[in-house]
This record gives C-alpha cells, sequence and structure tokens, in this order.
C-alpha cells in the first residue's frame, strides 16, 4: 500500500478545460457580461462575478427516451395505497415521481467567472487607439532564462544528461577499460593453465584496473551545471492624466460621471500596459496636481480657466514624462463652462501642446441626469473642440448625462475598429 | 489478535500520514482474515478540496485528455459548490491497478478510516471480482491508456487543429452511450495492446507510403446490384447496436485520426459500463464492507465510542432513503438499496425464517454469510441481483409499491402491486428492469446503409411501452452523427409490430468535416 500526498501538486488541473470552455461559450458569456454589469457599479465590475448562460451551444446532446408513454414506477415508502388504486395525476407534471432527467435540456446554466476572465470578457473587443508608440524602456521586470552550461553552479543545477555524456567522451578518448573487458580477462586467467600466460594475463589485468582507477568514471571536470542567465524585459508603459474642472458649476453627480469614467479607462489601461501611472489634475482658474482622494472629494471654488489645466498637463509631461517614452493618454471632464476669452487660448494650446504628443484625447461633457441637451446651444468648450475636430485634429468627444450611458460611450470610444480610421464622433 | 483489544489507532479527529497507516492495516488485517477479501494493490492519496472539484470534471480519472465539457462540468460543480449547495464526495475510487483512492484533507480520522474500509476495501474487492469488470475493463492497462489517449489527442490537435478535433469529440461524446458493445466478444479488451497497435499502424503507413500509387487507375468496383441486400449487411456487421464502432469501421469519409478518437471515447464508454450496471451492488458492497470494518474496529477496541457515534452519524446519513411523498427524494439511494439488502442476504443466510427457507432454498441457512455474499458480488449485477436476492420481507420493510402509468387510462395513475403476497414477485421483477441498462437506454441499431449508392445511413429505435426519443436531443446527436458519417442519416423509431412511428432525418453540416 502506498500513500501519497497530491495535496501540492498543482491544482487547478481543470484550468485548461475551463477555458477551453469559456472560449466555446464566449459569445454567449459576452452576451451575459455585458447584461450583468448594466446594473453594477464600477468598483464591483473589477470583482468578476456570477453570469449566467443559456445552454445553446454548450449543449451536450444524448439519445434518451423522452416522455410518453407507458411507464412503470417501483417507490418506496408505501403508506395507505392497496393493489388497484387509482391516483388522479397531478396536472402540470409537478409532484410525479422520478422526473429527474427528463425533459429535453437544462435551461440555463450559471457560474462564477474569476475577476480575470470577467475583464477579459469585459473588455475583449476594445482597443486602444495608436498603440504604435511601445517601444518603451521602464525596466522593472526581470525574466529567468536558459543560457547554455556552466562549470560552475549550484548542485541543484547540474545538468545530468550534460554531464554523463560529456564523461563518456572522455571515458572513450582516454580509453578507459570497460569492466566487462576486466572481466573478461579474470575469467580468462581463472581458466587458464599456461603459466606463462597467467603471469602475462595478471600484469594486463592491475595495468587496466589501474588505469581504470586514474581515469574515474565522472570527473568533476565533467560536471555541466543549467546555466541561467536574467534578461532584463522592457515593458510598455503609459501615463493617464485625469483633467477635470471642480468649479462650483460641477455638481457631484457630474463629478460621479467623470469618476466612472476615468475608472473604466485606468481598468483598460492596466490591461494593456503592464505599468500606468495617473496623474490626476484639476482646474478652477487655476489648475494643480493633485492626488485621487482631493480630487474626487474636496470641493473647491472659483472661475474656470480650461487653459490653466492644459497648461499644467503640458508642464508635467515635459518634465516628467518625455513623449518618446510614454503612451499618454488624456480624459478631461468638464461640465463645458469655460470664460470666453479662454478659447483661443485653449484651443491653441490643446492643438499645439497637447495633441501632438498624446495618443488619445477625450474629453467627456457631463450633465446633469435626465438633461437633454439637445437643442441647447453647445457649451463654450464644446464649441472650441469642436472647431478644433472640424479641422482634423484628432480628439473625440462625448456628451453623457446619465450612468447607464458611461459604459457605452466608453465602449463606443475604444471600439476595434479597421485600419486607420480614427476614434471620433 | 483476533479477540484481544488493539489500542486506540487515533484519537481525536486529526490525522497524520502514520494513522493512516496504521487505521489501513488494521483494515487489512479484518478484511483479510474475517472478510476474505481479495484485493488489488491499493494507492491512497490525499487530495484537497480543490483536487477533488478537479477529479469530478474528468469523470474521476486521475489524467484524461481536454475538451471542453469537462470544463463546463467543472464549472458547474464549482459554482454549486461554492454556493454551499452541494458538498463533496468523501472519496473517489479508480478502478485501476493499483486501485487509487482519493482521501480529501479535510476529513476527520474517523472519516479517514470509513473511506479507507469503504474505498480501499469494499469497492477494491469488487472491482477485482465482479464479472462485469473482469470481463469488460483491463484494470492493469487503463491508466496507461489514459496517458496514450491524452498524448494523441494533443497531437492531434497540434497536427489537425484543436477546432476539427473538437469537433470530432463533441460528436463522438453525443453518440457514447451507444459505443459500447452489450455482449462479449471473442477477446478481451487489452488496452496496451490497443495503444501498440495504433503505434504500429502508424509507422506502418509512414513506411509504405508511396505517391505513385495515388496515381495508378484502379479497376472498376462491383455495381450495388451485384452484393444483395443481405450479403451487404453481413459485411458491414449489421445491425451493429454499437454506433461508434461501426462508424469507425465503416463511415466512408472520416480520416484515420478520427477513427482512432472514435475509438478512445468508444474505450472509454466501455471501461464505465460495467459501472452503470453495478451501482447498487458496488455501493451496497463498500457501505456493507465499511459497515463490518468499522463495527469490528470499535468492538477491537480500535475506535473509541465516541468517534464510533460518528461514524454511526455519517453511515445512517449515507443509508438514508427517503420515501417517495418526501421532498428529499430522487429515486431509490444505492447504498441504501445495496446495504440493506447485503445486510438482509447476511440474516438469511445465518438466521432464516420459514418464508427465507421458501424463497431462497439454496442460501437460507447455509452459515457462511461472507461466502454468499462473496459468491454474489462476482457474479451478478444490479438487475439480476435484485431479481434474485430481493427478499419479501426487505420489500415489507422498505414498503414498496409498483405503480403503472398508461396515458390510455385517463382516470391517473394505477398502483399495480404493493409489499403483499401478490405482489412480491411483480414488484421484484419491475424493480429489476428499472435496472437492466439494456432496458432503460433505447435500444438503438444501425440497420442498412447503401454503400454503392446514396450512402444513406439508416438507424431504427425499437421502441417499447410507446416511450419515443426526446425529440430536441434526438436531432442534436443525430446531426452529429451526420456529420461524422458525412451523408444523410435517418432514424426511424419502430414498434415492435414493425410499424414507424416517427421519423428525424439530419444531414452533414458540412459536407467536409472529414476533411477539415
Amino acid at each position: 500500500m502506498h500513500i501519497v500526498d497530491r495535496r501540492l501538486n498543482p491544482s487547478s488541473k481543470s484550468l485548461e478545460n475551463r477555458q477551453r470552455f469559456l472560449r466555446r461559450a464566449k459569445a454567449l458569456v459576452r452576451r451575459a457580461v455585458r447584461d450583468c454589469t448594466r446594473g453594477r457599479d464600477i468598483p464591483d465590475i473589477l470583482e468578476g462575478g456570477e453570469v449566467s448562460v443559456p445552454l445553446d451551444g454548450v449543449d451536450e446532446p444524448r439519445l434518451h427516451r423522452g416522455s410518453g408513454g407507458i411507464r412503470d414506477h417501483v417507490l418506496p415508502g408505501n403508506k395507505e395505497f392497496v393493489e388497484g388504486d387509482i391516483l388522479p395525476r397531478a396536472s402540470g407534471r409537478k409532484g410525479k415521481p422520478r422526473d429527474a432527467g427528463e425533459g429535453d435540456a437544462e435551461d440555463a446554466f450559471r457560474f462564477v467567472l474569476t475577476r480575470e476572465e470577467f475583464l477579459d470578457v469585459f473588455l475583449d473587443d476594445l482597443e486602444l487607439p495608436d498603440l504604435a508608440k511601445r517601444r518603451l524602456t521602464a525596466t522593472e521586470h526581470e525574466s529567468v532564462r536558459r543560457a547554455g552550461y556552466a562549470v560552475s553552479g549550484s548542485p541543484a543545477n547540474i545538468a545530468v544528461n550534460r554531464t554523463m555524456r560529456i564523461a563518456m567522451a572522455r571515458r572513450i578518448a582516454l580509453r578507459r577499460p570497460r569492466p566487462q573487458a576486466i572481466e573478461q580477462l579474470y575469467a580468462e586467467f581463472d581458466e587458464c593453465e599456461d603459466e606463462e600466460r597467467r603471469e602475462a594475463l595478471k600484469v594486463q589485468i592491475a595495468a587496466l584496473e589501474a588505469k581504470a582507477r586514474r581515469i574515474p568514471y565522472i570527473d568533476p571536470i565533467d560536471i555541466r551545471y543549467r546555466r541561467f542567465e536574467s534578461s532584463p524585459k522592457t515593458v510598455a508603459q503609459a501615463v493617464m492624466f485625469c483633467l477635470m474642472d471642480v468649479s462650483g458649476s460641477m455638481s457631484e453627480h457630474m463629478k460621479d460621471l467623470a469618476k466612472r469614467f476615468y475608472m473604466l479607462l485606468y481598468i483598460f489601461l492596466t490591461r494593456r500596459y503592464r505599468h500606468v501611472e495617473i496623474v490626476f489634475i484639476r482646474h478652477t482658474e487655476r489648475a494643480e496636481e493633485v492626488d485621487e482622494e482631493t480630487f474626487f472629494r474636496s470641493p473647491a471654488t472659483g472661475g474656470t480657466l480650461v487653459s490653466s489645466a492644459l497648461e499644467a498637463m503640458r508642464r508635467i509631461v515635459a518634465e516628467r514624462y518625455r513623449p518618446q517614452d510614454w503612451n499618454i493618454y488624456a480624459a478631461q471632464a468638464s461640465d463645458g463652462d469655460n470664460s470666453y476669452a479662454d478659447g483661443a487660448v485653449t484651443g491653441r494650446l490643446l492643438k499645439d501642446a497637447i495633441l501632438p504628443v498624446t495618443q488619445f484625447f477625450a474629453y467627456l461633457e457631463v450633465g446633469e441626469a435626465n438633461e437633454h441637451r439637445t437643442g441647447m446651444p453647445d457649451s463654450p468648450l464644446w464649441s472650441v473642440y469642436e472647431r478644433l475636430r472640424v479641422e482634423g485634429q484628432q480628439l473625440s468627444m462625448r456628451k453623457v448625462s446619465n450612468r447607464g450611458e458611461i459604459f457605452p460611450v466608453f465602449h463606443e470610444l475604444f471600439q476595434r475598429r479597421r485600419g486607420q480610421e480614427r476614434v471620433a464622433p | 489478535m483476533t479477540d484481544s483489544s488493539i489500542g486506540y489507532l487515533y484519537q481525536g479527529p486529526d490525522w497524520d500520514f502514520s494513522v493512516l497507516q496504521r487505521v489501513y492495516e488494521a483494515c487489512e488485517h479484518i478484511a483479510r482474515s474475517e472478510l476474505g477479501l481479495e484485493l488489488y494493490p491499493n494507492q491512497i492519496e490525499v487530495i484537497t478540496a480543490e483536487q477533488m472539484l478537479d477529479a469530478y470534471a474528468s469523470i474521476g480519472m486521475p489524467l484524461f485528455y481536454k475538451h471542453w465539457s469537462f470544463g463546463k462540468h467543472f464549472t458547474q460543480h464549482e459554482a454549486l459548490y461554492r454556493k454551499g449547495l452541494r458538498g463533496l464526495a468523501y472519496e473517489i475510487v479508480i478502478n485501476s491497478s493499483p486501485c487509487i483512492s482519493y482521501l480529501m484533507e479535510e476529513n476527520t480520522a474517523t472519516m479517514q478510516t470509513l473511506v479507507i474500509a469503504h474505498a480501499a476495501f469494499g469497492h477494491n474487492h469488487f472491482f477485482k471480482n465482479n464479472y462485469l469488470f473482469k470481463l469488460w475493463t483491463d484494470a492493469e492497462g487503463i491508466l496507461e491508456y489514459l496517458n496514450f489517449a491524452k498524448g494523441y489527442i494533443t497531437r492531434c490537435e497540434e497536427k489537425h487543429g484543436p477546432v476539427a478535433v473538437e469537433r470530432t469529440l463533441d460528436a463522438a461524446h453525443a453518440l457514447m452511450s451507444h459505443g459500447v458493445h452489450r455482449y462479449p466478444g471473442k477477446k478481451k479488451l487489452d488496452l496496451r495492446e490497443d495503444e501498440r497497435r495504433e503505434r504500429d499502424r502508424r509507422a506502418h503507413e509512414e513506411r509504405i507510403f508511396n505517391d505513385l500509387w495515388r496515381t495508378v487507375p484502379t479497376g472498376r468496383s462491383k455495381s450495388a446490384s451485384e452484393l444483395s441486400i443481405g450479403r451487404r449487411r453481413a459485411l458491414l456487421g449489421l445491425p451493429q447496436e454499437n454506433i461508434l464502432y461501426f462508424l469507425e469501421k465503416s463511415a466512408p469519409r472520416l480520416e484515420s485520426w478520427q477513427r482512432e478518437l472514435l475509438r478512445i471515447v468508444r474505450h472509454v464508454a466501455q471501461y464505465f459500463y460495467p459501472q452503470a450496471q453495478t451501482k447498487v451492488m458496488n455501493e451496497g458492497t463498500a457501505t456493507y464492507v465499511h459497515y463490518r470494518i468499522m463495527t469490528r474496529l470499535h468492538e477491537l477496541g480500535g475506535i473509541s465510542d465516541g468517534d464510533f457515534l460518528e461514524f454511526l452519524q455519517s453511515h445512517t446519513n449515507v443509508v438514508f432513503q427517503p420515501a417517495f411523498d418526501d421532498p428529499r427524494f430522487s429515486g431509490f439511494n444505492p447504498y441504501a438499496l445495496g446495504f440493506a439488502m447485503m445486510q438482509d442476504i447476511e440474516r438469511i443466510v445465518t438466521a432464516p425464517d420459514e418464508e427465507d427457507r421458501e424463497w431462497f432454498p439454496d442460501i437460507a441457512g447455509s452459515g457462511d454469510a461472507m461466502m454468499t455474499l462473496r459468491e454474489i458480488w462476482s457474479n451478478y449485477r444490479d438487475e439480476s441481483f435484485i431479481g434474485q436476492y430481493l427478499s419479501p420481507r426487505l420489500m415489507r420493510q422498505m414498503r414498496i409499491f409498483h405503480l403503472h402509468d398508461d396515458p390510455a387510462e385517463t382516470d391517473g395513475v394505477r398502483v399495480a402491486a404493493i409489499h403483499n403476497e401478490r405482489g412480491y414477485r411483480r414488484i421484484r421483477r419491475e424493480l429489476a428492469r428499472e435496472y437492466d441498462v439494456g432496458w432503460a437506454d433505447p435500444n438503438i441499431e444501425v440497420v442498412d446503409v447503401d454503400l454503392a449508392g446514396d450512402r444513406r445511413l439508416i438507424l431504427h429505435h425499437s421502441v417499447v411501452n410507446g416511450s419515443l426519443l426526446a425529440e430536441t436531443d434526438a436531432k442534436r446527436v443525430l446531426q452529429h452523427l451526420a456529420d461524422l458519417w458525412s451523408y444523410d442519416v435517418l432514424l426511424r423509431e419502430v414498434e415492435g409490430s414493425g410499424k414507424v412511428l416517427k421519423e428525424h432525418a439530419a444531414s452533414p453540416r458540412k459536407p467536409a468535416l472529414a476533411a477539415a
């Protein structure tokens, strides 16, 4: 009898089968994920979760009898029946014994996706625009790879095959006598009658044995170790600028919309780049770089000068994020207010300083819930940006006023497109 | 050490490997000397809950080829388990030599003892001695064969693409329940031999491959009329109820690797075929054996009273049989029925009453319960076992009755027999028939195909009691069958009188599945 402890074996043996299953059910799972994210908050989306998919396409049909026909049932637990009793059939087949296994197939199939699987599906058909700039260098990641053999190393890394091969080559080259040869001579020696011949054999055996001793079976110089080298891996990195107007005209609702958009963008970027930094810039008539908490929570009052934020961003890019090394993404959220005098400055800054260095610039105009902006004149900022866009600048703009619109808008902005067609409204 | 007391084998719920060893030895002593069991060598593997889930998904086998459906089952089990809707089995045991039993690490020492007695001795003995397992499974070769199958399928995926392999396996799985030989053939299944043969075939083909042969014109083949229908059917071995076997041998457009895949699926189905036929006996045997061993261990002082109560508690849970009107009822519990019958037989052998002598003259009062039981374990399957040994007393005890549901009878369902003098034999016959897989599975046979004509494959389902196939599933399976066959397929549901009740037809989705 053997007792084997398998607990330390890799578990998740079914992982591959599970992935095959998800691949197979991909379209269904994707639809299910979309449905179930509709009602969720963004932090929850990160958690993964349960989805249910219809069984079409992942069913495993078998030939079996359906309902109908004459049936016999043998059951335990009789209490009051005697032979010949007629029991009325329950309507709708309910309560009829031994129903299990009948019927054609189950209707739906519920299961839990892990966070990774969920996000994979969730962001599956989205793509970052302009991923060209991937040259990048932050060497935060080192990986180990095989690099041939070495004559020194730790005993754990002995390359047995290689060692034995070299030992064998050396033994052959130095003509180490084979044990069989010596044995053979011994046998001959035992059988031999002739005294002289015996002497000769004795000498020969002694010589061979001495040689075998001199030339060891494995010599320390034969030993080889597997060599490993660590090689730095370059990792493409990205920085994401979040620009937001925090002047008095921005309500909590608008900030919430903006926050949702930023979070989606962040999740999305972290899946494409190993290294993502975020810079929060808030502005009233002055812009400042703040931490996340301040960005979303602490109120500020003042007028509105959008150009100040763009100026701050330009400065930070120049100081810290060389456009050659970083993929720069920016998302700006605002209610659209800007002082008229600032319009021209903003436009010029954006066109000359910001757009040339960013991969992607999105402007999100947030509004109050249930506000219908159709028919209203465009906001000052919107008209400035619209003009730039018409000029052919790469700039994405959307208006959002309800929570539910965030994901569709996001999805639209990053939809996978063919060829060179750019993201534009 | 039969009567002298042995010390406690363990104390408290904790266990370690030396405890397992001690427990195993104590169990083995009882199993061999008192129960006279004959065993494959045992291998006991300790695993985690997650590994248990993995094992579930691959039908308990330690290694298996990859297919999405196993992932689906895994996902299903996992969801149920995580929600707490379903616990995990305490053990899984594999019919192989050595016989592998999985123990969960969460079990207490008592549970481990129970599981060792149940799986490593009860099931083990049954696997080794029951005639069905002897006939149909190759315990020595199965793991090696599965290893070969896994490797072969992986290589196929590399060579022919995962999609083509998946499609073939899907189709084969759909027909799996009709991929077994129900009657023994000439030779015993030898999986090792099979694996070697496939390798040789490959090598031979590669060796004799010569492209020139393709260009040599062949003579005109015999026309259809030259072969009479009878001759044609004889040549193809029709009628054939093993559909997978038929496809493997005769499907015109399958590649050789696809035939090999069908063969693998067929072998796996065949390997599990005896298990489906011996659920009640297998579990009954194992439960009876663990009950005997545990009781004996307790008598010998190896298990403390408290731990024995823990055992009794889980034992009674296992052999609980809810009545038909209980919300928990889902058919007969094979553990309950099997265990009750084994105990009943023990009673008949050792302390029979008048009724038993009348019903079971050959075993009543013969005295040696273990010998009788071992004999039964070797030579019966569920159907014959119940048909022979379900006693009137047990029917009364379990209050078994028989309902006859005829749609023609509009008033309702008739109680055809109850546990009384008039009903015993009928109940027993009906229950035995429920356990007959030949009866429970629809009987479908390949009856004809015109290989020289339109190559349409014709199958018949012999309808019993007017019960037709479930339509949606039948259509899907037929679609798979048509894909493998590459030509039209027709399934007729035929009554005993020869009247055709229903026809299903399917055409291959893509004529070039074989060439995919």
